[in-house]
């Protein structure tokens, strides 16, 4: 192992101390100040060591893992991502009796599965990443377990994401029996140098798209994700919407492309069926929703389907319009669930519609700030994500995938109405107050970061160009 | 830079004016009038100080915003556009005056929306960016959207609703057809970009280019609106506050038929012409169907939406006949019906003010009570039926003429609507004005804020119907630049402002 070897992979070493560091210094004292502060300092010396870390634009350690841009940059997203959620997650836990300290070692191994998830290149850096985030996720969404639906959500997702696990190792093994190769580019090889996918290999292909459907919650894969959604603490929820899909987004581009899927009729129609009924079955779902946290679990279902849109059209622009519309959608996301976790109280989460209604007058930075996440979810001007449908479309135009580029703009229409619904219910009368109305404790932590994320969208929205040179440069150097 | 200056004075405005409704409500409605008025004076300015030229545009800006895309924050002023800037800041100083009163909760909020609505509206008619330009037309959108919604009658919610999603779901398949012509354009010539000088030379297929173009129309075709997609307007407009009803039949709708002129014509000119006869058809049963179904609304607000839905199948008529006389009745029209239909938005705001319905079975005789109301009212319905020495007639008049060299029967049936605009008008008159009043109702006349508004509005309408040769002589170069980007080589007469202007002398057409 070379000394860039080394250097390479440190990134994943801080996450890993972090979190060994944390375990011990719960066992010498429980101080949630000073997990937290441990948790922030680690995640930002990370993404310190990312961005200034000199080297080669792209080094691979053989044969597990690649440091490209493409990987680098989704890295570094993931750990912004993260490091936003623990901002949000201190208010959040500090108001709940539970023992919150523990719950910062699984964020930070979480995050270090999801890392691990954007930089692998083999099989089997592929399924530890896979297994270090799912099994902290168990934990993390039932963490609150006196509450109602954490259990039932925690174990809805043990027994999917193992389900998922299976079908996933099952096609891997298959793909190796085939290959006789545990990485990307060897089987891309190989299969080039066959005349056409042998049986046995769609059998494979379709059992890891099956695994990564799971995980993506893109339908028919998708039944676990509103119960989840609804059931988990709301950081966390954010982070399965956010780092969680993230990871694997990354994960599918890179196997795709280093396996040259886009040559292959039959992977290509599979997923532009899966992706059309994404967008449909997630709008539709999310139409009548009277929770605002099933709601958004719905929408992200549409989300992914957006993205694999750019995905499907392939080349350099569907790359970046992947990578653009990751960082759009995780601001809006993470911004949107921090707003929620902003208005819960200590009794529950705020996530009925009710919760929200005359919210413009009773606390307008807040509701304005909310009105921008749901505008940029439906993609209007101004904000980061319409920037980043824009980017999509303009693949999709350039990839010639008219049925797809038509159906995002069916569904984008069709998105709207429940976005706008929760605006709409944000300006009418505030209702009268009653004793489920939510008293939230104000935390400035909390208060700073919606603010910020609230900034960098408009800020995205409005002058995209330098996020667009960032991804260009990384991705084509 | 008076061309962003227009545009950033609006937003500022219009935070400014939020800000200020924390320490006094009357301060609010200063600033934003004041910024409006000031926006207003400038155009005039402009107006009367045209620039010397060589081309058809008087005003050019032009900074790098996404360059990576090829897109930039490209601004530029011709006579069209001038003259719908003209409007928008005539109709905004106006929807800021009538709202003086009504509007009496979240007045801050009110006069943010408000003046960022007209920004939007502004940056659509200046926006010589593909991107830029769908940026501002969908920036109009939300804002209005909250002016419906918070400050709108009983059934505002849905109304809002269908307004946003009609418009939005059409705007998504004019970005679609945008990027179309963008990755066209780019892949024959090498250059990306969504400049609109640079994309009127692209030299699409014919079978891409009738696609593009109705991803465009879609667009436009909503906003107007074209009949089988108007059924959101009556809705928001009668339930949109007074200030917004008059926004969306005066600038709103125009946006629509600026779209039409500025870049379904000359990007498309083949295929345009292909559907001519289809749109002038549609256009024609439109104008025939909103009269129709105006002459039987009992709501008075949704009365005078159907008369705009009538009204505006004389603008598809006059576009798609291709020559200088009709789309220079198109141009009036834009500018006459809003005034006149604006202000008929505005009676009935008035009205409603007072008796808190605009339910017409329960008007009647007020006349006797509001004289003043009663004249102004006598002569916007006149306007609306096109009596001559009023400007609709002007614009009618010279879109009927324009059209008869296009096309005979459809010009005569077209012809037909006047007739049936002066039985719907004529029914406004004696159901609201005449007959006998309700004699438990007491009646206010107009207070003066109320008269200046209508006065203003009756001496502009009168102005266009008496005179309308300035406003002929502003919009002439752009028409005809546009009439020969369709008729001739297009890349000889509509030329970005900076390169000479080669100039083609046509025949005939000529009304001066």
């Amino acid at each position: 192992m070379s000394k860039q070897d080394l250097v390479s992979i440190v990134p994943l070493f801080i996450l890993t101390s972090a979190a060994i560091l944390i375990l011990f210094s719960i066992a010498v004292k429980r101080n949630h100040k000073v997990i937290y502060g441990i948790t922030t300092f680690s995640l930002l010396a990370d993404i310190i060591f990312l961005a200034i870390a000199e080297g080669p634009v792209t080094w691979t350690v053989e044969p597990l893992f690649v440091f490209d841009g493409f990987g680098k940059f989704n890295f570094g997203l993931i750990l912004v991502t993260a490091l936003a959620l623990t901002m949000l997650s201190y208010a959040y836990f500090e108001q709940r009796e539970e023992r919150k300290e523990e719950y910062y070692i699984l964020l930070i191994l979480a995050t270090l599965g999801a890392g691990t998830l954007t930089i692998s290149k083999h099989f089997i850096p592929l399924f530890l990443g896979l297994e270090i985030l799912s099994v902290s996720l168990y934990s993390m969404i039932a963490y609150l377990r006196t509450r109602e639906r954490s259990d039932e959500g925690g174990i809805k997702y043990l027994i999917i994401a193992a389900f998922s696990s299976a079908f996933m190792l099952f096609g891997m093994a298959l793909i190796y029996y085939t290959t006789g190769s545990m990485e990307f580019e060897a089987i891309g090889q190989y299969l080039s140098s066959l005349p056409e996918l042998p049986i046995i290999m769609i059998a494979g292909f379709g059992f890891v798209v099956v695994g990564i459907g799971f995980k993506l919650g893109i339908v028919p894969f998708h039944m676990w994700t509103a119960d989840v959604y609804e059931g988990a603490p709301l950081p966390v929820t954010s982070f399965i919407a956010t780092v969680s899909k993230g990871g694997v987004v990354t994960l599918l581009v890179r196997f795709y492309t280093q396996v040259n899927g886009y040559q292959y009729d039959s992977l290509v129609v599979t997923f532009t069926v899966l992706v059309i009924a994404s967008m449909f079955v997630g709008n539709f779902l999310a139409l009548r929703q009277q929770n605002v946290k099933r709601l958004l679990a719905y929408s992200s279902i549409a989300h992914l389907g957006y993205i694999l849109v750019a995905f499907i059209a392939g080349g350099p622009l569907g790359i970046e319009a992947v990578s653009f519309y990751l960082v759009a959608y995780f601001i809006t996301t993470v911004g949107s669930f921090g707003i929620l976790t902003y208005l819960s109280d200590k009794d529950r989460d705020a996530e009925l519609l009710d919760d929200f209604r005359g919210l413009f007058w009773r606390r307008p930075w807040t509701a304005t700030s909310f009105s921008a996440m749901l505008l940029s979810l439906a993609g209007i001007p101004l904000t980061a994500g319409f920037v980043g449908k824009f980017y999509i479309v303009a693949a999709g135009v350039n990839g010639n995938i008219w049925l797809l580029v038509i159906m995002l703009v069916v569904n984008s229409a069709i998105g709207l109405f429940y976005y706008i619904r929760i605006i709409a219910i944000m300006c009418e009368k505030q209702a009268v107050e009653t004793s489920s109305t939510l008293k939230p404790s104000v935390y400035l932590i909390s208060g700073f970061s919606v603010a910020a994320l609230t900034v960098a969208l408009l800020w995205v929205g409005v002058f995209p160009e330098g996020l667009i040179a960032l991804i260009r440069s990384l991705l084509n150097p | 830079m008076i061309l962003p200056g227009f545009i950033v004075l609006l937003m500022m405005g219009g935070i400014l004016a939020w800000i200020a409704s924390q320490k006094s409500l009357v301060l609010t409605r200063w600033i934003s009038l004041l910024t409006v008025a000031l926006n207003f004076l400038g155009a005039l300015v402009v107006w009367l100080r045209q620039p010397e030229t060589s081309s058809s545009w008087l005003l050019d800006y032009s900074i790098p915003w996404i360059p990576q895309f090829g897109i930039s924050f490209h601004l530029a002023l011709d006579g069209l556009s001038l003259l719908m800037l003209l409007l928008t800041f005539f109709l905004g100083s106006i929807s800021v005056l009538i709202s003086w009163k009504e509007i009496q909760n979240r007045v801050g909020l009110y006069h943010f929306c408000l003046l960022w609505v007209l920004a939007g509206i502004t940056g659509v008619f200046l926006a010589m960016d593909l991107f830029l330009f769908f940026f501002f037309w969908e920036v109009m959108l939300i804002p209005m959207f909250f002016l419906i919604i918070i400050w709108g009658h009983e059934n505002s919610r849905y109304a809002a609703f269908k307004f946003f999603i009609f418009t939005q779901a059409s705007g998504l398949l004019m970005l679609v057809a945008i990027l179309g012509l963008y990755f066209v354009n780019g892949n024959q010539t090498g250059i990306y970009t969504f400049d609109y000088f640079q994309l009127l030379s692209a030299n699409l297929p014919s079978d891409i280019a009738m696609w593009l173009m109705l991803g465009f129309l879609a667009a436009f075709a909503v906003k107007l609106p074209v009949v089988p997609f108007h059924t959101w307007l009556p809705d928001a407009h009668s339930q949109a506050p007074t200030a917004g009803s008059l926004i969306l039949a005066g600038l709103l709708l125009k946006t629509g038929a600026y779209g039409l002129l500025r870049f379904v014509v000359p990007l498309f000119r083949d295929q345009a012409i292909a559907i001519a006869p289809w749109a002038m058809a549609i256009g024609v049963f439109g104008i025939i169907y909103g009269a129709i179904l105006a002459f039987s609304q009992t709501d008075l607000k949704r009365l005078v939406a159907y008369t705009s839905v009538s009204h505006m199948g004389f603008i598809m008529l006059g576009v798609f006949s291709f020559n200088e006389l009709a789309t220079q009745g198109v141009v009036m029209q834009m500018i006459t019906h809003g005034i006149s239909t604006g202000a008929l938005f505005i009676l009935a705001g008035f009205i409603y003010e007072r008796i808190h319905t605009r339910d017409i079975t329960r008007m009647g005789g007020f006349w006797k009570s509001m004289p003043f109301l009663g004249t102004c009212g006598l002569v916007f319905a006149m306007a609306s039926l096109g009596l001559p020495g009023l400007g609709n007639f002007v614009a009618e008049f010279l879109t009927l003429v324009g059209a008869w060299q296009a096309t005979h029967t459809l010009t005569i049936i077209a012809t037909l609507g006047l007739v049936a605009a002066t039985i719907y008008s004529l029914r406004i008159l004696q159901k609201v004005f005449y007959g006998t009043q309700a004699p438990s109702t007491v009646l206010v006349d107009l207070s003066f804020r109320e008269r200046l508004v209508m006065i203003v509005l009756v001496v502009s309408i009168l102005w266009l119907g008496l005179f309308p040769q300035p406003m002929l002589n502003t919009s002439q170069p752009a028409v005809k630049a546009i009439i020969e980007a369709s008729d001739h080589s297009r890349a000889s007469a509509y030329k970005p402002p900076t390169q000479p202007k080669l100039v083609i002398k046509r025949k005939g057409g000529s009304y001066e």
